[in-house]
């Protein structure tokens, strides 16, 4: 049995048992962030703080949403909108905080492209980055069939249709997924466990292998300048704070983080309160309906650009640029040959295709709701061959790319 | 300064792309339609000068309004309960007590000279392929037809209350009620939903409006929906539009145009927003005390900031 002295204070009491005091040196007051970054720095405590939010907002919506085909629809819209107490505060908070997360994720996402944060030994952020940005969407997707409204019932149809993988027609593995021959009460209910139990676990753990990856590699700066911060660290530790290159993670860091914060959340209940529109669409306050399919079905607008891959092409070759466009991310620090990990404005042609991928994107986005017709679906296709092209460039480009 | 530089091209691209999948895209998805405001300027205006008396003696005469209508407010009662009326007509006729007050005059002097014009419904009801309208046109009592129906709809307006004292419910219930449910304010094609004591009571009712459903099927050729999401599921546009005339939204629909007034259409969207967006005024309120907390915390945060930042620099 390990010797324990009697402890003088709470907080010593506390240290002898679980370490607090190491675990708080370790974890804020000597956990050493570069001085020189800006406001996008802050999007990954924005994204905790609004998947705090979802995850609370859940759990109020948990307490009366009923799982049913028969109940769903009016559980949402009846008894949390109308009967309890804030509940229309709740989902409206669940919906946008849903959406906006999405915004946060692209931003955080592009901002990470443009300083090369996923090069030299950052690799496993972004790859862990890139699969919470699946989890994300699987969470998203789950949730959307909750409502049971016409688009979660449609949306719901057109994307476990997907697995049958075109001229495959594997139809047993869509019954698989589905539980049934259509989006039915089976389906509901695993989308359901889905939604609030195992893709959140998911996330948490995601969650902890992307800040755990931080630890070795360091957070990136804004010039992508490589220096010693064991050197930085002493010297911030000496009370040089001025000249050293390095802040602590708690206060310095926190308290920049959370007035940008503040500010995202002044932008974030705006939306709640008077704009929630674009978060929660009109067609699903219409319960589902298997026999009346609506005159148009699209997806939430963070997968439209996807939506989008897929829709100009015939259907096999539509899958498969649609799987490529699903993967393709993730291997972004290997098709990146560049021996550089600076901003993309350093770096030539890659500034170049920084700019085009993200306007492509822009543009796949807005192709991707309105109607596959005339004009609409040229500038789908030429977007959609593009972001291939793009792609298929990265290596070629990086390739060349002289040492800065 | 550098940061808000990049500011300003985070905003940039996020507007445009929420300008292109919002109001861009649903311009294009969504069929544009202009309200005219309930002015209803295809129907004639009323040139006589309507006489109550003598439209009193027309409502109540042998044959006509009062055969087929209940006048509430003047004693008369329906002849048959909702259920037999529906399968005679179809639908249920409404009570007349009101009809002055929430439908535009042009309109009743119209629908009493020939329903199925004014209705709109002219192409299901062709008297060439023999079916007729279920309500008889006026033919007239052998005086002056025009001046004979205008004294019919200036009793109506006589007898009816004032525009401002119709409630939205009243509104609702009159001009849609009798086609479409709306069960989270627990209405039903038959009135609304009473509290019963006994299971027994409440199956008996629920048959009978399953039974006045299945005429009201057959009659418009599809039941026609409950409407309580319908403010969410729909914008107040289009419902102004729609309710002014369903064909220019959907050209071919049963649906008639029932023809209410500018005041009316208000307060049936007024109904519509009570059911599906019922706590919109805590929204507003509860918003405001939000943004201000939100505010005053933005403030605190940016001065810690800077007390923290003031030895880094």
């Amino acid at each position: 049995m390990a010797h324990f002295e009697k402890a003088n204070s709470l907080n010593e009491w506390l240290d002898q048992r679980l370490a607090v005091n190491t675990l708080q040196r370790v974890l804020q007051t000597e956990y050493w962030i570069p001085k020189n970054i800006n406001f996008l720095w802050a999007m990954g405590m924005v994204l905790a703080i609004t998947f705090g939010i979802l995850l609370v907002s859940g759990i109020f919506l948990l307490m009366y949403y009923q799982p049913n085909v028969d109940t769903a629809f009016d559980s949402v819209n009846y008894t949390i909108m109308r009967e309890v107490g804030f509940g229309w505060l709740w989902r409206h908070v669940h919906a946008v905080a849903a959406s906006v997360v999405f915004l946060i994720i692209y931003i955080h996402m592009f901002t990470g492209i443009y300083y090369g944060s996923y090069k030299k030994g950052r690799e496993i952020i972004w790859i862990s980055g890139m699969l919470l940005f699946v989890a994300f969407s699987a969470e998203a997707f789950s949730g959307y069939m909750l409502p049971w409204g016409q688009m979660s019932y449609w949306a719901g149809m057109v994307i476990t249709n997907l697995f049958s993988a075109g001229s495959l027609e594997l139809n047993g593995v869509v019954e698989w997924i589905r539980g049934d021959y259509v989006p039915a009460q089976a389906f509901l209910t695993r989308f359901f466990m889905l939604h609030v139990l195992l893709i959140p676990l998911a996330i948490l753990a995601l969650i902890g292998v992307h800040f755990g990856a931080l630890r070795i590699p360091h957070v990136n700066n804004q010039d992508g300048e490589e220096f010693d911060f064991d050197v930085e660290a002493e010297k911030y530790k000496a009370g040089d704070k001025k000249s050293s290159k390095v802040i602590a993670f708690a206060n310095d860091f926190l308290s920049k983080d959370m007035f940008v914060v503040a500010v995202y959340l002044v932008f974030f209940f705006y939306l709640v309160f008077w704009n929630y529109g674009f978060a929660m669409d009109p067609v699903n306050f219409d319960p589902a309906d298997g026999l009346k399919t609506p005159a148009h079905i699209y997806p939430e607008w963070y997968f439209l650009w996807s939506y989008e891959i897929l829709r100009p092409f015939s259907k096999d070759i539509g899958l498969i640029a649609f799987a490529f466009a699903q993967v393709i991310f993730v291997l972004l620090p290997f098709l990146d040959r560049s021996p550089n990990a600076v901003p993309a404005r350093r770096r030539g042609l890659f500034f170049i295709w920084f700019w085009l991928m993200l306007i492509d994107m822009i543009a796949l986005t807005a192709m991707g709701k309105l109607p596959p017709e005339g004009i609409y679906s040229t500038i789908g296709l030429v977007a959609a061959v593009a972001f291939i092209l793009l792609w298929i460039a990265l290596p070629i480009i990086t390739m060349f790319e002289k040492k800065v | 300064m550098k940061e808000f530089k990049i500011l300003a091209v985070v905003v940039f691209f996020s507007l445009v792309t929420y300008w292109l999948v919002e109001p861009l895209a649903h311009s294009v998805l969504h069929k544009h339609v202009d309200s005219n405001h309930f002015t209803y300027a295809d129907l004639p205006a009323l040139e006589k000068t309507g006489d109550v008396a003598n439209g009193k003696e027309l409502v109540m005469g042998a044959g006509a309004c009062t055969g087929c209508h209940s006048l509430e407010v003047a004693g008369i009662s329906a002849s048959m309960d909702p259920v037999t009326a529906a399968s005679s007509y179809g639908v249920n006729p409404p009570d007349l007590s009101v009809v002055g007050a929430i439908y535009d005059d042009k309109f009743l002097a119209a629908l009493i000279k020939d329903p199925a014009s004014a209705l709109k419904v002219s192409h299901k009801f062709d008297p060439d392929s023999g079916k007729m309208h279920p309500m008889t046109q006026f033919y007239g009592a052998g005086g002056d037809m025009d001046q004979e129906v205008a004294d019919m709809v200036a009793y109506l307006k006589s007898i009816a209350p004032k525009a401002e004292d119709v409630t939205p419910a009243v509104a609702f219930e009159n001009a849609c009620g009798r086609c479409h449910s709306v069960r989270y304010e627990r209405w039903t094609q038959m009135g609304e939903k009473p509290m019963f004591k006994f299971k027994k009571d409440e199956y008996r009712f629920d048959a009978n409006v399953l039974e006045y459903q299945e005429h009201l099927t057959k009659y418009m050729g599809k039941l026609p929906p409950d409407l309580s999401m319908y403010y969410r599921s729909r914008n107040v546009h289009f419902l102004e539009t729609f309710i002014e005339d369903p064909q220019s939204h959907m050209e071919g629909t049963a649906m008639p145009r029932v023809g209410v007034n500018a005041e009316s259409a208000e307060k049936v969207i007024e109904y519509l927003a009570d059911s599906a967006d019922t706590l919109r005024d805590d929204r507003e309120r509860i918003g405001m005390y939000v943004m201000i907390f939100m505010l005053v915390f933005t403030v605190f945060a940016y001065l810690w900031k800077r007390e923290i930042w003031k030895d880094l620099h």
